[in-house]
């Protein structure tokens, strides 16, 4: 019986996109455009801090990168929670007017995503062998130089991490729910709409769409593997 | 000759050990000044002092008649006067080419395809410039990461243990090229190795380390023929030393 209804999930979703159902592309279209915006963000931000922490010594380190590996397992749904609190009416943020918005969904996205971005690159940083540091400086690199070349060796780590970062958010569903409100051709993303079509019954839709899901995860971990196969392959 | 190194009552500490304790030494410019003692001497420890990779505790290290100490260490341009070779050659994840030019691309020259060619022609690797480093063997990657420290024509190399990893083909290479580098170059070579037959056959003299201190400096043939010291003579008959 579940057998027989994922089958038939996977052809129908096979037969959306065939069909160029016009709905189905607007739901992809949005998720790739609020998560991919979103990582764009957390990359910008995560990256730097990641390569602070992994190259840095400081006072007060060891708090910031236990914040940073608790903030990774931050769950989407007190996410969503915050954000909606900052982007209500009544809330700090209310008068950007971004909630059940596309950019109230990518804030809330980003802040997901940029945990993970960080605290992968910072291990990746920090994983690059000492040796190598030293031989840098005395080859003459300066401190800045050694900085880059470090970030440069950790690369497909780092890279790792961007991917992880997107993997995670593509999935998630209860920031977007909550800060998005599931809106038809506005605000409605390949999760919400799962959600939406298990509650009204339609097993076979709510199986297609996640069929979608499952195969830009595919791709994107498969992303991963290969990369970190290589990163492995390189040291 | 004159000196390229005075050290003066140089002190280096560790975890409140004392690794370090020399009270004078001068290597001298051109020689290849070679360093043996047993495991745990400091060897390693004096020649990150001698690169300034970190600064003595105490004592003075005087580079080319310049004192530097733990309140005044060399500017980047000094720096870039000195280089090490590690005993594991630690490549960056890249091509064999790319190695050779970093020095060159960080001191903000064009590294010349022709010059990192010639380079790698010398050291015997001439045609794997496009081979990622990661899948050269041990010899080869040495030999890369000798190429590297020459390319830019340092005043003073050192190496740490340069062919302990290392067969008896890949030693001779690596021994034929640091004579003919420094002889061209008139560079000081400073080699730390637990190897006393490598020592005899490359260095012009040779100190005696030993808890940090150094127990004996002479010039290699006399080292070896007839050492001074009790502790080295033990050393070199191959007694272990406490």
């Amino acid at each position: 019986m579940l057998l027989g209804q994922i089958v038939s999930g996977l052809s129908e979703a096979l037969k959306l996109i065939v069909e160029g159902d016009r709905e189905i592309y607007s739901i992809i279209l949005l998720s790739l455009r609020v998560s991919g915006i979103a990582l764009l963000i957390a990359t910008a931000a995560g990256v730097p801090l990641g390569a602070w922490l992994g190259l840095t010594g400081f006072p007060g380190r060891r708090v910031v990168v236990a914040l940073v590996y608790t903030g990774m397992g931050l769950p989407p749904v007190v996410v969503g929670l915050v954000v909606f609190m900052l982007l209500s009416k009544t809330g700090p943020l209310g008068a950007l007017g971004w909630l059940f918005k596309v950019p109230g969904m990518i804030l809330a996205q980003s802040i997901i995503a940029l945990p993970i971005v960080a605290g992968l690159t910072m291990t990746a940083v920090g994983g690059v062998n000492k040796n190598v540091k030293q031989q840098l400086v005395a080859l003459g690199a300066s401190p800045a130089q050694v900085r880059w070349a470090t970030l440069s060796e950790a690369r497909m780590g780092v890279l790792a991490a961007v991917l992880a970062g997107f993997g995670r958010i593509v999935a998630e569903v209860g920031a977007v729910m909550l800060v998005g409100g599931n809106i038809q051709y506005r605000t409605r993303v390949l999760t919400t709409a799962i959600v939406l079509e298990t509650r009204k019954g339609n097993f076979g839709m709510a199986l297609a769409l996640g069929s979608i899901l499952l195969v830009i995860s595919f791709v994107v971990n498969a992303a991963v593997l290969h990369l970190n196969r290589r990163g492995l392959g390189d040291s | 000759m004159s000196a390229v190194y005075e050290l003066e009552d140089v002190r280096h500490i560790y975890d409140g050990r004392t690794v370090i304790d020399i009270e004078r030494l001068e290597i001298l410019e051109g020689e290849i000044f070679g360093i043996i003692g047993p495991s745990g001497a400091g060897k390693s420890t004096l020649l990150r002092l001698l690169n300034f990779l970190e600064p003595p505790r105490r004592g003075i290290i005087r580079y080319r008649g310049k004192p530097y100490s733990a309140a005044s260490m060399p500017s980047l341009d000094v720096m870039r006067e000195i280089t090490t070779v590690l005993q594991k050659p630690a490549l960056l994840s890249t091509t064999v080419f790319h190695n050779i030019a970093y020095p060159l691309r960080i001191r903000h020259k064009r590294p010349d395809p022709q010059q990192v060619a010639s380079m790698l022609q010398r050291v015997g690797l001439g045609k794997l410039s496009h081979v990622r480093a990661s899948s050269l063997s041990g010899g080869e990657a040495q030999r890369v990461a000798l190429a590297r420290a020459l390319i830019f024509g340092p005043r003073v190399l050192l190496l740490d243990e340069p062919t302990a990893n290392l067969d008896p083909a890949n030693t001779a290479v690596i021994e034929r090229l640091v004579r003919e580098f420094r002889a061209e170059t008139k560079m000081t070579v400073v080699v730390v190795t637990h190897n006393v037959f490598q020592a005899k056959r490359l260095c012009d003299r040779v100190m005696f380390l030993n808890e940090g201190a150094c127990v004996e400096v002479s010039d290699a043939r006399s080292f070896f023929e007839s050492p001074k010291h009790a502790m080295s003579k033990a050393f070199l008959s191959g007694e272990v030393i406490f």
